[in-house]
């Protein structure tokens, strides 16, 4: 089954006429994704890529039961297009969007969480079950089905984990960018259950980077999990009070540093890579553990 | 982004909030006429962005017009070394304010709680100090209370919150319409971070901002155009400055190996990797996603400006970017730029073959790995 999303899934894209959405969109086809409707308010009626194009959320919900969204709105206007698909039922949105205001990712993750929507980002990558859909942007040839799941805040440094574990003959289950920003749809924590249910799912890698405690939470709930975690953290060296880029990362004050967050997984038994390249090793020796 | 004591007053003062008269000097002569027109004793204050002011002798009294003169004089220009700043942050302006007779000093905090999704509010009766020394050793003596997003800051949360702190009973009621103030200002501002410390009772029972600390959100600045002018005066580093000017993702480290990467957690993970061969990083620079020709060569060009630079890595992982269009920016940019130090290149993913078959015979050192790539830099730098 795979988590979230499978061949099954029914993908809206919100802001389809634009160049990053008409791009991703065909990629999104090529990967073999059900693209079944896109949203542009004043563009209803037209094709792009010969996916039919809706004026509302609403409306093309209505007439192809989309029940997946992708996001590729300008970040002025992201948080309301989530809000938009959150009110035409759709249940699993995922927002590439990357710039949005703080103060409109608070009110919109308050309200997804209320109607019990499950928001995946923004400021991310999008999400992949290999071999059978592809949402968001990631590059789709360095994913092979497998037993790995993986739940990153980073876009690149995902990639470059997933073309480290198809070369070490690792493949991969469900892969979550969960976003950079400050304030997530889904942390760590919020999608760990999912992927510990999950049959096709035998062990988890999880890349976080430094910046808020969603790590040291996550640590908490791992000890509870009955299949293996290994972790990752980027920004090792990353000098206090300087953002690294995400609007996330940043150590501020005694909160989010480095070594808080390896102790605390390592505490719960986590093994956790210094380098990347470790990762493969970690997986390979904790699926034989298992077995 | 961080913006001065001065620019945070002004901004608070729209919203209601209660602060010292005053105004900004850049001369000598400016702080002298202001000092005249506020009459009495007066305070002279350096604006920098680095904490710990008053005990580096960055905030000074004046009786006189001359003395507030004079206090400018040797604040303009200089360098101010606090616990914060080490190396010293440069003087350009000073805050000229009527000095206050301080009864209490508090402290009154808003700022994003990562863990819940929504802000905080913080009070606390002990003002004054260092806030983050306080929440160690007395965390009890912050008082915090938690906004609903739809629903904004209650009058009665405020009151609760102030008389669960310990201000002073018959300060209570100014204090609470001080707190929603600045709870509007925090919201209407977009700000990440809206500090009073200390938050003044003043002798004669007035609540006074006696310093101000206001960090905007910077996706918010698009729907601010009145923040545009201390956007230049927020940078401190003038590379730091050009690059954004150019639109580029650029930290300054202090190192001497120049990183360029795409997207922040693979160029944070190469900072790692290169520290873990033995190097010290000059920069942190993210080109993002789908970067053309013309960026690469602009995020070299900004790399190169550091003097210190001894050898640049580029590490570039394709999704959306294609390694050719970053392979034509850096032989762009070696040209246009008489590249004198080495480069290592780490090319993978979306046409990353293409990008090498570009490069070769160039000079540059390729690496197929982030390992290999940190490995090699800090060989041809050391």
């Amino acid at each position: 089954m795979a988590v979230l999303i499978d061949k099954n899934t029914r993908v809206l894209v919100q802001g389809i006429t634009g160049r990053e959405g008409e791009f991703h969109t065909r990629q999104m086809l090529d990967y073999g994704t059900q693209v079944v409707a896109g949203v542009t308010p004043g563009k209803g009626g037209q094709e792009v890529l010969g996916v039919p194009v809706f004026d509302t959320v609403k409306q093309a919900v209505s007439a192809t039961g989309a029940d997946a969204s992708v996001i590729f709105v300008p970040a002025p206007f992201a948080a309301d297009a989530v809000l938009e698909a959150a009110d035409a039922g759709i249940r699993l949105i995922v927002c590439i969007t990357e710039g949005i205001p703080v103060q409109d990712m608070v009110k919109t993750v308050a309200l997804v969480r209320q109607k019990g929507v499950r928001l995946i980002g923004p400021n991310c990558p999008g999400m992949m079950t290999a071999g059978q859909c592809k949402i968001g942007i990631m590059p789709g040839n360095i994913f092979t089905p497998g037993p790995v799941g993986l739940i990153s805040r980073s876009g690149t440094l995902t990639y470059e984990i997933v073309d480290l574990l198809t070369k070490a003959g690792l493949g991969q289950s469900t892969c979550i960018g969960i976003g950079g920003d400050p304030v997530l749809g889904s942390t760590f924590v919020d999608l760990l259950p999912l992927f510990e249910e999950d049959p096709d799912t035998q062990a988890m890698v999880l890349v976080g980077e430094i910046g808020g405690s969603d790590e040291e939470i996550a640590a908490e709930y791992i000890r509870t999990m009955r299949k293996p975690v290994i972790g990752f953290i980027s920004g090792r060296t990353a000098p206090p009070g300087k953002r690294m880029g995400h609007a996330g990362a940043i150590i501020s004050g005694r909160t989010g540093t480095p070594q808080a967050k390896v102790d605390a997984l390592r505490s719960a038994g986590v093994p956790v890579a210094d380098a990347l390249y470790e990762i493969p090793a970690l997986v390979k020796q904790a699926l034989t553990n298992r077995t | 982004m961080k913006i001065h004591e001065y620019q945070a007053k002004e901004v608070l003062a729209r919203y209601g909030v209660a602060v010292p008269r005053g105004r900004v000097a850049s001369t000598p002569e400016e702080a002298r006429a202001i000092a005249q027109e506020l009459g009495g004793r007066v305070v002279v204050k350096a604006q920098v962005h680095a904490g710990g002011r008053g005990k580096a002798g960055g905030i000074r009294l004046a009786d006189t017009p001359e003395q507030a003169e004079q206090h400018a004089r040797a604040l303009i220009g200089s360098r101010l070394v606090t616990p914060q700043a080490p190396q010293g942050v440069p003087v350009h302006k000073v805050l000229v304010e009527e000095a206050i007779s301080i009864a209490q000093e508090y402290y009154l905090g808003i700022t994003l709680d990562r863990a819940r999704q929504r802000d905080v509010v913080m009070v606390s009766a002990m003002g004054g100090m260092d806030i983050e020394q306080v929440a160690e050793e007395h965390p009890d003596a912050i008082v915090k209370v938690w906004v609903e997003p739809w629903q904004g800051l209650m009058p009665y949360q405020a009151r609760q919150a102030l008389y669960d702190a310990g201000i002073a009973r018959e300060a209570v009621s100014t204090a609470t319409r001080f707190l929603l103030a600045l709870y509007k200002a925090y919201v209407g501002s977009d700000a990440s971070l809206a500090e009073i410390n200390p938050f003044v009772l003043t002798t004669d029972g007035q609540c006074l901002a006696a310093d101000a600390k206001l960090n905007i959100d910077d996706n918010a600045l698009f729907r601010h155009p009145e923040f545009g002018e201390y956007k230049e005066e927020s940078e401190e580093d003038p590379i730091e400055a050009e690059a954004h000017r150019r639109g580029i993702q650029y930290v300054r480290l202090g190192g001497d190996i120049g990183i360029i990467g795409n997207g922040a957690g693979l160029v944070m993970s190469t900072l790692d990797e290169v520290s873990r061969a033995g190097g010290k990083p000059a920069n942190f620079l993210d080109i993002g996603g789908g970067a053309k020709a013309d960026l690469v060569r602009n995020a070299l060009e900004i790399v190169l400006m550091d003097p210190n630079v001894k050898g640049v890595l580029f590490n570039v992982f394709g999704g959306i970017t294609r390694g050719d269009e970053v392979a034509k920016g850096i032989l762009e940019g070696i040209h246009s730029l008489q590249v004198q130090v080495p480069i290592v290149i780490r090319l993978a993913g979306t046409r990353a073959e293409e990008g090498l078959a570009l490069l070769q015979g160039t000079g540059l050192i390729p690496a197929v790995t982030m390992q290999e790539a940190a490995r090699k830099i800090v060989e041809v730098t050391r």
